[in-house]
């Protein structure tokens, strides 16, 4: 029994670390934030030459054939930076739903070149598991997908995107597709790229080499886990910037990390947090490991870092007083980021309502996938 | 990560629920005869599921330290809703605490029978004018030829009335600076000059008493360590218990409890855990306790290593406690106006257990260290914040 990270993934953590350090400063985030850039591509040129665009893949497609612990140590490090970068739609769901569902003509076509960074997907999964909104879905018919998918993941300049149909079940559709469009949304994160896209009549290639429902299952599974890690970054960020302050700014000829008033609420934040990294560790490895309770983990791990991340993102900007709540600071990145991650894919009440069907208690609850 | 505990475990795992099975007969239940416990728990330590490491020559099973093993244990009790060896303060904190700082002779001498049950033990530690600041305790022990003349008195000593020996925090050297100057002292409860006054708390029962000692006289070989060092030798056993407290698996149990509660109570003819509020803080807390769970199993893996738990291990006593006490919480609101029956009603649930460990809970927050203390810890020793500025020493 080990509970804890080997050499090799605390290598690799710190080796994604130093490279987002030099390249998703919080200058280059602020730029991303602020231009109209779809993909930042030098953040994601310079991870994709750590193999991290192909953390997922198997060596003979060219990736690193690691697991989604590995792929949540990453995020988290993105998280622990703000960075924008296609790696949750490219590295992670695309190529879980093309090992899960793809044949292996659809897998050799698409892997490399996602593998090798040269490729971004976008996923558009959110009907099927955060709920359809305002008459959101997607009907499949003879090899063509009609109707609209919103909060699309990675939307921007995508090459191509996993689809899922009202059915649950998973399409494929290349990025110049006829009848294709892409509409950007405007989110309080400006750090991601979201986007609304509608098919007319456009030609997809079903994912239908598994069980579909089984897939989306998948999906969902190391989506939630990935947001989880993707907060538990960005929150552990947060803590280490407000007690830095609270170690450096006086107020009554005292730092303001001496009173307990202040200190009990960095206390706070630390208490909440750190029993998360497990949680996430533990759900990202179950991803792979599939003990039975690994959906309700994946559940957990998305739901709970929600709770804690608002908590913390709150606390922490109360830490930093006045100066918290300034663009200046830029706390506010990761005040969002997590905001973000919290609603995308189901908000915690809904999420919560999917472990306690999958576990078969109470009344079952529609949003929730049997796998 | 490797969550697998390999072969040897499982057989190891085997054993203990083969064991558990075959046993469940002799289990004691709640209010069983000290005889029938006492014979339990001989048995548990004769099969390794209880004082597991603890050398035989001290009437321990003698195994050598696994921390995988003694997790194992604890697991297959808790999954079989089994009865655990005896858990008073002489086997969790002295006996670690004279394995630590203790002599041949006193090891020798105290640890086999309490063990075996025949020795209950209380603590002497707080006093009324020291909670949180222990180290500020009043109670004086005056040497005489070859005795300690002891005065004073203690506060919140659980199983007092029936205890045997206590173990006690005493002032020696009343001129030393506040922490140089105690002495870890253990004597028999029959000792003339100690008076046990019953303190009923908010429960209805007294969980706790106060001691009072007036010329109370014990030979100054009672010492456990140093004269003047019982500081530390405190601090051995503090750290034995901020272990104990906020462990996640008794929680798990309390939620399993809930589950089942939630699933067979009904109002106006619904389950409870059809109502999607109670069931949304059922998941709230199955998430929060989740979390302790595996981070538990992460200072495991450190333990092994013999790595420091660092903030892992900080937050436990503050986090599960809380965790505990909001599960009760749960319970009880689940159980409407049936969660606010006590003592002997009719309708009664679970012997009212939910509100008697709502209450009492509260009591594990603030003792062992409050939550504020925690907090304390936590931002100081965890997050290197400055410590609160000294006053001057009283």
């Amino acid at each position: 029994m080990d509970f804890s990270l080997d050499g090799e993934q605390r290598a690799l953590q710190a080796s994604v670390s130093g490279t987002l350090d030099r390249t998703a400063s919080l200058e280059r985030v602020r730029a991303f934030a602020e231009s109209g850039e779809a993909v930042a591509r030098d953040i994601w040129r310079a991870l994709a030459d750590l193999g991290a665009a192909g953390v997922l893949t198997p060596e003979a497609h060219g990736g690193l054939g690691l697991g989604l612990l590995e792929a949540a140590l990453i995020a988290e490090a993105l998280g622990a930076h703000a960075a924008p970068s296609p790696f949750l739609g490219s590295a992670v769901l695309a190529p879980i739903a093309l090992l899960a569902a793809g044949s292996s003509a659809q897998q050799a076509s698409w892997l490399p070149g996602l593998a090798a960074g040269e490729l971004v997907a976008a996923v558009a999964i959110s009907e099927g598991i955060g709920g359809a909104r305002d008459g959101a879905g997607v009907s499949a018919s003879g090899g063509r997908l009609s109707g609209r998918a919103l909060f699309v993941i990675d939307a921007l300049e995508a090459d191509l995107i996993i689809v899922a149909d009202r059915e649950g079940r998973l399409h494929l559709v290349r990025g110049e597709a006829p009848g294709l469009t892409t509409t950007p949304l405007t989110t309080i994160d400006l750090t991601r790229r979201l986007g609304d896209i509608s098919v007319n009549d456009t030609p997809a290639e079903p994912l239908e080499a598994g069980d579909a429902r089984a897939a989306l299952a998948r999906l969902r599974d190391g989506a939630w886990t990935m947001l989880a890690a993707d907060m538990l970054g960005a929150s552990a960020t947060m803590i280490d910037k407000a007690v830095a302050y609270a170690k450096e700014r006086k107020q009554f000829g005292r730092l303001i990390g001496s009173f307990q008033a202040v200190k009990h609420l960095c206390a706070e934040m630390a208490a909440e947090l750190e029993p998360c990294r497990a949680l996430v560790w533990y759900s990202a490895y179950a991803f792979d490991a599939a003990p039975p309770e690994a959906a309700v983990i994946a559940a957990h791990a998305k739901a709970h870092l929600s709770e804690v991340s608002r908590f913390v993102a709150r606390t922490a900007t109360e830490v930093h007083g006045g100066v918290g709540i300034t663009d200046l600071l830029g706390l506010h990145f990761w005040f969002k980021r997590v905001g973000l991650d919290r609603q995308l894919l189901g908000g915690p009440e809904r999420v919560r309502t999917v472990a306690a069907t999958l576990q078969g208690l109470g009344l079952p609850s529609p949003a929730s996938i049997e796998a | 990560m490797n969550l697998a505990y390999g072969p040897e475990y499982e057989a190891f795992r085997q054993e203990v629920r083969a064991f558990l099975e075959e046993s469940r007969g002799r289990w004691p239940a709640p209010g069983a005869s000290r005889g029938e416990i006492i014979a339990w728990q001989k048995l548990l330590i004769e099969r390794g599921y209880a004082a597991r490491t603890i050398p035989a020559a001290y009437g321990g099973h003698g195994a050598a330290p696994d921390v995988l093993k003694s997790r194992i244990v604890a697991e297959a009790f808790t999954q079989a809703r089994a009865p655990g060896g005896l858990s008073g303060q002489g086997i969790s904190m002295l006996v670690p605490t004279l394995l630590e700082a203790g002599s041949e002779e006193q090891r020798a001498r105290w640890i086999a029978p309490t063990l075996a049950g025949e020795i209950i033990w209380c603590q002497g530690y707080s006093e009324p004018g020291a909670g949180s600041d222990l180290a500020a305790i009043g109670t004086r022990a005056v040497e005489d030829g070859d005795d300690f003349v002891i005065n004073g008195q203690k506060i919140w000593t659980s199983t007092a009335a029936q205890a045997d020996m206590i173990f006690c925090l005493v002032r020696t050297e009343p001129m030393a600076p506040k922490h140089a100057g105690i002495s870890y002292l253990v004597f028999s409860m029959k000792t003339p000059g100690i008076e046990v006054r019953p303190l009923k708390t908010m429960t209805g029962h007294a969980e706790f008493n106060e001691l009072f000692f007036t010329d109370v006289r014990v030979p100054q070989s009672s010492i456990v360590g140093a004269r003047g060092a019982g500081w530390a030798v405190a601090n051995t056993t503090l750290k034995h218990e901020r272990g104990m407290l906020g462990d996640p698996n008794s929680a798990e149990a309390r939620l399993a409890a809930i589950i089942e509660l939630m699933g067979e109570e009904c109002v106006d003819g619904e389950r409870l855990i059809d109502n999607p509020l109670l069931r949304d803080r059922l998941m709230q807390l199955q998430g929060r306790l989740l979390a302790m769970k595996f981070n538990a199993l992460r200072l495991v893996s450190a333990q092994l290593a013999g790595e420091s738990g660092g903030l892992a291990a900080l937050v436990v006593k503050l986090q599960g406690c809380e965790v505990n006490h909001q599960l009760a919480a749960l319970a009880i609101d689940a159980l409407g106006e049936i969660g606010v029956l006590y003592g002997q009603s009719p309708r009664l649930r679970a012997g009212g257990a939910w509100q008697q460990r709502y209450m009492f809970d509260l009591g594990l927050i603030i003792g062992g260290g409050t939550a504020q203390i925690q907090k304390n810890i936590i931002a100081e020793r965890g997050l290197g914040l400055p410590r609160e500025p000294k006053p001057a020493e009283a």
